[in-house]
């Protein structure tokens, strides 16, 4: 995914002339394409995020398109008054792009994990929130918010996430998709993590009958509800939500509680697969912390076993 | 009597009505900071009569200076000093405090306000703010100002130091900052409650053409203004000193008009002080 962002936004940068970045000290040789076309329009605004975001602000009300980029924790929690006033109550043009979203820099400890940033970015009037699921979709995403007015926040993995969406025929922020087909129970995702969810059912197809469908609801916010009505009337006996989050503020508590307003019959059974609400001590690879914290392929495996 | 001197007679004049208006204003819809906005008078009568490219008329026009009220709870006297230059009918003023009014304590996001450039309030904000719109005036190429007005107290706060670095590093020079250094903020003087002092050398050392001035002074305002100008290199802070509840003598230095509201015997006495009756 920070290939892709790396690769788009010096493209959008070469058509557009009003594309700023500004980068929290971070992406070292990264974005030296970016400077070599357009060096005035890249701000690398040290390690100082607070000061950084309301510049953000300052920079959109001057009529330009500023990109804020850095790691997720500094670019939400270090800064959410920044983020609160200077972007979000001027709705001013601003793209927040939170790298290493989730669990990808498990190994760097409870101060790089970020797992409130949909809570905290959520919060916000007026501020979409977005987590792509692999690198297709956030260049479509990107484009789309530099295209819109008022605030976007996108939360991206690290490198090398596989691509899932390319069967998608119309990828835009507010809709959601299918990713995979099925009857019977329905798993909601964000971001990178869907990935585990897809592995689990490869793997239940020669062992289960059961027909389980995979959507991405990686525009969190704003949410798409024609889906989730159309996914209502799909009569599955299942939801299960997906998040390399916490439960507070995340995805599923939206799921569980649209569903609570919409869906009249009440008989649809949700599970909510999230981070625990607690900080993590015990480290290692993402892939490790993932089957800690039971939201890995093998625990959705199981948990599709077990329904 | 040359040129100065009678536009200087005149500033005084407008000052001496601004302060009468807001302390108006203050006792009539309760509102409070009467004294961090008695400080700023003459800056931002300076500023607004003398110094700032705008056109009351036309608000938003591109090309206009930016003024950013940084120390956000000084809107009473802006509201007053934007009412006077005709940004909007000074009517409108009359709802201040009301319920369902625009005119409140702070100032709200552009689009409510004409010449509100951006919302303040929440201290350390507005320079940041101002960071990018001379930022974003170098990016474009356009040779628009941009000024923010600051407090000594905000000077606690992070983001101002944070801001002060990168404004040197990008070599800022469209961007002047005024401090209104009235020697106090909400519970106690400045300098005890945070080792601000020595301020004219902390901000020389970031990196800042820096000066110091009587902000009460409308010489030293202009000139400092023009040395800020003819800088070229670096981002310009003028640090002006001036009287917390300038201009009325039981306000004046008296840290109780951060928030107190005068009563009628006060308003009545400020009245004689300012020869309004």
């Amino acid at each position: 995914m920070r290939t892709l962002f790396q690769k788009k936004i010096t493209a959008l940068a070469k058509k557009r002339d009003d594309i700023v970045l500004l980068s929290g000290d971070i992406g070292n040789k990264m974005f030296d394409d970016f400077k070599q076309i357009a060096p005035e329009r890249f701000i690398n605004c040290g390690i100082a995020e607070a000061s950084m975001m309301s510049v953000a602000g300052g920079l959109a009300l001057s009529g330009l398109r500023p990109v804020v980029y850095t790691i997720t924790p500094f670019v939400t929690a270090r800064c959410f008054e920044q983020a609160k006033i200077s972007v979000g109550y001027h709705e001013a043009n601003v793209v927040i792009i939170g790298t290493g979203s989730g669990l990808s820099y498990a190994e760097l400890g409870a101060t790089h994990h970020s797992l409130d940033d949909i809570s905290i970015m959520g919060s916000i009037p007026n501020m979409r929130v977005l987590a792509p699921c692999d690198p297709n979709q956030l260049g479509f995403y990107l484009d789309e918010a530099l295209n819109l007015n008022g605030p976007t926040y996108i939360r991206i993995g690290k490198k090398g996430e596989p691509i899932i969406t390319s069967e998608i025929s119309e990828i835009r922020i507010g809709k959601s998709n299918i990713i995979k087909e099925g009857n019977d129970i329905l798993i909601l995702g964000i971001g990178p993590i869907i990935n585990e969810a897809l592995l689990a059912v490869e793997k239940l197809k020669s062992v289960s009958q059961k027909s389980i469908a995979i959507a991405e609801m990686s525009s969190i916010k704003p949410m798409d509800e024609i889906f989730l009505k159309e996914m209502v009337k799909r009569n599955f006996k299942t939801w299960i939500t997906l998040e390399e989050h916490g439960f507070v503020g995340g995805m599923g508590i939206r799921i569980n509680n649209w569903l609570f307003k919409n869906d009249a019959s009440k008989t649809i059974k949700t599970i909510n697969l999230n981070t625990p609400d607690q900080f993590i001590h015990t480290l290692g690879k993402q892939n490790f912390l993932r089957k800690e914290l039971n939201i890995d392929e093998s625990f959705i495996y199981n948990k599709l076993l077990s329904l | 009597m040359s040129v100065e001197i009678i536009k200087n007679e005149q500033l005084s004049k407008i000052s001496k009505y601004l302060r009468y208006k807001t302390i108006k204003t203050s006792h009539e819809a309760s509102i409070p900071h009467l004294g961090s906005c008695l400080s700023c008078v003459e800056i931002l009568v300076y500023l607004y009569w003398s110094e700032l490219n705008l056109d009351p008329l036309k608000s938003s026009f591109e090309d206009r200076d930016r003024f950013i009220l940084s120390k956000g709870h000084g809107a009473p006297i802006l509201f007053q000093v934007l009412a006077e230059r005709n940004f909007f009918d000074s009517d409108l003023l009359k709802t201040a405090g009301e319920n369902g009014s625009y005119f409140h304590e702070h100032p709200p996001k552009p689009g409510y306000i004409p010449g509100i450039e951006a919302a303040t309030g929440s201290l350390g904000h507005g320079f940041p703010i101002a960071l990018g719109m001379a930022l974003g005036a170098k990016i474009n190429n356009k040779s628009y100002r941009t000024y923010a007005l600051l407090s000594d107290g905000e000077c606690n706060e992070g983001t101002i130091w944070e801001s002060a670095m990168l404004a040197a590093s990008n070599s800022l020079f469209n961007l002047t900052v005024l401090i209104d250094f009235n020697k106090w903020q909400a519970t106690g003087r400045s300098k005890e409650i945070m080792a601000l002092e020595p301020l004219l050398d902390k901000w020389k050392s970031f990196g800042w053409h820096s000066q110091e001035i009587d902000g009460h002074n409308f010489n030293e305002i202009r000139n400092s203004l023009i040395n800020a100008k003819k800088n070229e290199q670096q981002p310009s802070v003028i640090i002006a000193n001036t009287v917390k509840g300038k201009g009325i003598s039981f306000m004046e230095d008296n840290n109780n008009w951060h928030y107190r509201i005068p009563n009628k015997n006060e308003f009545s006495e400020a009245l004689k002080e300012l020869e309004i009756i």
